[in-house]
């Protein structure tokens, strides 16, 4: 759905355990987005799908966990090594 | 200027309290009006903590002990009938409640308050003090610097938000006219009151009773009331939504039934300023993470302050006017522990018969504002 | 705690921060500007000091203009923080933000709002499902990462739409359609608007809808009853067009309706606010300088009232000067004289502006969702929702949270407050005026307890 103009310096974060290739400069959001991946939590009230929206920190529909925080991914640089997971709804 | 409507009650003010007295009212077949005011109006009931609280309650006035155990054992029943009539669910919890220490002293002190409760109640109030494992054991996520805590089994907690929308709704259904304008002025006339708002419309009643919080000292006063009450700043904290970490609420800490923690309990007396402050909201925060360092990380989405009601005594006050009878007025700062016995019990007495709960073994008269005449 | 009063701290890095803060520094005050953003350019040049020149050149020149700014900020005094969001501003100018997650104060003599514009919610049917965006959000794709969607539906209206619209096609990508809501009620209104002088950025504006025909992309214009179908994710497009039911495949919808200005903060700080029927928003009400309702608060660029880039640029300059006046930095003589050149330059660009609100005014349908639409995104509250709570006798915005828990979600009612406004008003005959806004809390972003926490001595 999303496809990058230019492939460079590339290196890899991980998202719920699964590698995801980024390039310098992007965020979180931005690398999920190049890699097919809109969809990356569940609502609390309905357990609907929810993905990056605003892309500037605005509407808290990207919000992913890093280290035990919730975050917004679309404020979020992409680095070498990050552990990013999918944030916990309620009922999990 | 034109007369609207008669009724055989005005209630004043559309908060937890008016609307508790409205719905026992209704309940009664009277027929009833409430006046409630704008969007921006200081508003207790949408800023409150959402406990039915028993522990502590009544020190030094036993009476209010009484009353406060009266309601949260009627708080069942009257969160079956709201459910049936709207179909919305309370989240009503009485299993119990903390108060968490972090040092020793306060909680011995607190012991001592609750030891002389139970004895001046007759024995009857239970409650147990939980030492740092036992609390350990129920909250597997309590900080190591809690030393004990005292669990009440009459405590609980509610969704106030539901609460308050379930009363709006079920009132409604049942019949009560809410006139939506600011109350100027209330007046003595025939048998009953005439109750004029900003929109210089008048309305005729019967009986009118104030429950307009900080709102009801200026109409009071006209109607032979002292009302010596102030508005004390309490602040609050709301997390994000979490998986569930907390069992039971405290009187500081719970986690709402939509999975934010609620953090709360401050007190300042700063006039009718009702903004939150970052010195406030940041002991709170402390203090919280102290209790349960789980919370640490997790996100603060909104804080909030907002006013209670206190009395000089901080205990209730029920009072029928004696220069103008008819007229009643009612303040508490617990609205939501307090709205089963405001809905259950308090309409006898403003349908003459305050006998009633007197014979229930809480004299009802101690709640007179008399008590503060030197 | 807070340290030394600083003279004038500037919130946000957009032209407005920008301008404002060049300004006030080059006269001698003492300046520090926070702001969100890992550079400064804010949204409009977001990406700009990346210096990328293969993007910025897909971009256009209106984007590469910034760079004139982000320089000659670079060379001032000011003290620039990035990556830093402001959470509380009080009644006192003590501002409390976070950086490399460490809470921390400063105390300004004037504080310098300037955070800008939000794109004004566009609450259709599916519009919370992964693949459904603004449009304004693929724009910082592209700025920042040089990302693009492929086969995206563009669906809305607004100059941003079209910008957009086109900087996609020049980067390559297919359009799946462009489907427009603009009517033909707004092309009648927008006539009596027509700016006598400085066709220039209409120009532009043409060559954007010019080179969406010359492509020959799907183009459907008086669009209404949008909806966006799929389950999990977004699967399409469905709207009436011409008395029928057009229906489009794509898994990435863009969504625009133009901007408002983001009041969070001049809201928490309950600063007077007026609504603005051209620009079917609220705005804060400041003076000539920027000045709000409170003497220390002031308000710069599109988070006073939309004007653009250009607009935004030359009133943060105008209202560093009214404040540089006010501290006895300079004369009101050396205020009046150095503000004439942008005020004549805004008085010139505000006709364009006028022009440009009526044509892209939204459509009716944008403030009239049908009952099933979700309006508070955070708390999946519905249309139907806040009508049902409008005839238990909800008149405000802040009575329909305390029923309903709208706006109470982590964004703080910023893509739902306008719209409950709306519904409010409609359903309780009132004026947006009469109906009011959310009263704004801090932290305006949440904040973690531990970093709060480390604020208490």
């Amino acid at each position: 759905m999303f496809k990058r103009l230019h492939d460079d310096n590339t290196f890899v974060f991980t998202f719920d355990g699964t590698d995801i290739q980024a390039c310098k400069g992007e965020t979180v959001a931005a690398a999920l987005f190049a890699n097919g991946i809109a969809a990356l939590r569940k609502t609390h009230t309905s357990s609907s799908q929810r993905g990056p929206f605003c892309m500037m920190g605005a509407c808290y529909d990207c919000l992913v966990e890093v280290d035990g925080k919730t975050v917004q991914s679309c404020m979020l640089p992409a680095q070498p090594g990050l552990q990013v997971n999918r944030a916990k709804a309620q009922d999990e | 200027m034109t007369i609207r409507s008669e009724s055989e009650f005005a209630v004043v003010g559309g908060g937890v309290v008016g609307l508790s007295i409205a719905y026992g009212l209704l309940n009664k077949n009277k027929n009833v009006t409430l006046f409630d005011e704008g969007d921006l109006a200081l508003r207790a009931s949408r800023g409150n903590f959402g406990l039915v609280w028993v522990q502590g309650k009544g020190a030094g006035m036993p009476t209010y002990a009484k009353w406060t155990r009266a309601s949260a054992s009627r708080w069942q029943s009257l969160a079956r009938q709201l459910s049936n009539d709207t179909g919305w669910d309370l989240a009503l919890q009485q299993r119990g409640g903390y108060s968490i220490y972090l040092d020793e002293k306060s909680l011995e002190k607190k012991v001592a308050t609750l030891t002389e409760l139970k004895k001046q109640l007759g024995g009857d109030y239970p409650f147990e003090v939980l030492g740092h494992n036992a609390i350990k054991k129920e909250e597997p996520h309590i900080g190591k610097d809690v030393v004990g805590a005292v669990l009440h089994h009459e405590d609980g907690h509610l969704n106030p938000l539901v609460f308050l929308r379930s009363l709006v709704k079920a009132t409604q259904l049942r019949g009560l006219k809410v006139v939506q304008k600011k109350v100027t002025l209330i007046t003595p006339s025939g048998n009953g009151f005439t109750v004029q708002t900003t929109d210089q419309q008048q309305h005729l009643t019967e009986k009118v009773v104030l429950a307009s919080g900080l709102g009801t000292k200026a109409l009071g006063e006209t109607l032979g009331f002292k009302v010596p009450i102030r508005p004390q700043r309490g602040q609050v904290l709301i997390t994000e939504k979490m998986p569930p970490v907390i069992n039971r609420p405290s009187d500081e800490i719970r986690q709402v039934n939509e999975g934010g923690i609620q953090i709360g309990a401050s007190a300042e007396e700063c006039g009718f300023d009702d903004k939150e402050t970052i010195k406030t909201t940041a002991e709170l925060a402390s203090n919280a993470i102290k209790q349960y360092p789980i919370l640490a990380k997790a996100q603060l989405v909104r804080s909030w302050g907002a006013l209670r009601i206190m009395s000089p005594d901080g205990f209730p006050i029920y009072q029928q006017s004696t220069t103008c009878p008819g007229a009643y007025f009612a303040t508490c700062h617990s609205g939501i522990t307090l709205a089963a016995a405001h809905a259950q019990l308090l309409p006898q007495w403003l349908c003459g018969d305050g006998a009633a709960i007197t014979d229930l073994g809480i004299p009802f008269h101690d709640f007179s504002e008399n008590r503060f005449d030197v | 705690m807070a340290t030394d009063d600083t003279d004038i701290v500037i919130i946000g890095g957009g032209p407005a921060g920008m301008s404002a803060a060049i300004c006030a520094a080059s006269h001698g005050a003492t300046v520090t500007l926070l702001d969100e953003q890992p550079t400064a350019g804010g949204q409009i040049y977001r990406g700009l000091s990346n210096g990328d020149n293969r993007i910025a050149g897909l971009l256009g020149k209106d984007y590469q203009y910034g760079k004139k700014l982000i320089d000659q900020l670079a060379r001032t005094t000011v003290q620039h923080l990035t990556n830093t969001t402001v959470w509380s501003v009080d009644e006192n100018a003590v501002i409390t933000y976070s950086k490399d997650h460490q809470a921390n104060r400063i105390a300004a003599k004037i504080v310098i709002i300037a955070t800008g514009a939000l794109e004004r919610p566009y609450p259709i049917p599916g519009w919370t499902l992964p693949g459904v965006m603004t449009a304004g959000a693929a724009q910082i794709l592209l700025k920042t990462s040089g990302i693009v969607p492929e086969q995206p539906v563009l669906a809305g209206t607004g100059p941003l739409l079209y910008t957009v619209a086109s900087q996609l096609l020049g980067a390559g990508v297919k359009i799946a359609a462009v489907v427009d809501t603009v009517t033909s009620k707004n092309h009648l209104r927008a006539a009596k608007q027509f700016p006598i002088t400085t066709p220039g950025p209409l120009l532009t504006g043409l060559s954007y809808l010019k080179k969406i025909k010359r492509t020959q992309t799907p183009y459907y214009k008086g669009a209404t009853q949008l909806k966006i179908t799929g389950d999990r994710s977004a699967n399409g497009i469905e709207f009436q067009h011409k008395g029928k039911v057009v229906s489009l495949r794509s898994n990435c919808i863009l969504l625009h309706q133009g901007v408002i200005p983001n009041t969070q903060l001049s809201r928490s700080l309950r600063l007077e606010h007026h609504w603005h029927s051209l620009q079917q928003c609220f705005h804060p009400s400041i003076d000539q300088w920027g000045k709000s309702s409170l003497d220390n608060i002031r308000i710069a660029g599109d988070g006073a009232k939309i004007g653009g880039a250009i607009i935004a640029e030359h009133h943060g300059t105008i209202t560093a000067l009214g404040a540089l006046a006010d501290l006895e930095k300079i004369t009101e003589q050396t205020r009046d004289k150095l503000a004439a050149l942008p005020l004549a330059a805004i008085h010139r660009l505000d006709r364009l502006r006028h022009f440009l609100d009526a044509l892209y005014a939204p459509p009716v349908h944008y403030a009239e969702p049908t009952d099933d639409t979700i309006i508070c995104r955070c708390e999946e509250v519905t249309a139907g929702d806040i009508r049902r709570y409008a005839k238990l006798g909800c008149v405000g915005p802040n009575q329909t949270k305390s029923f309903g828990r709208c706006g109470m979600g982590p964004c703080q009612g910023r893509y739902c407050s306008l719209t409950v406004t709306e519904i409010l008003a409609a359903e309780n005959k009132l004026s947006q005026d009469e109906v009011g806004a959310y009263r704004i809390r801090s932290p305006v972003k949440p904040v973690t307890l531990e970093e709060l926490a480390s604020l208490h001595d």
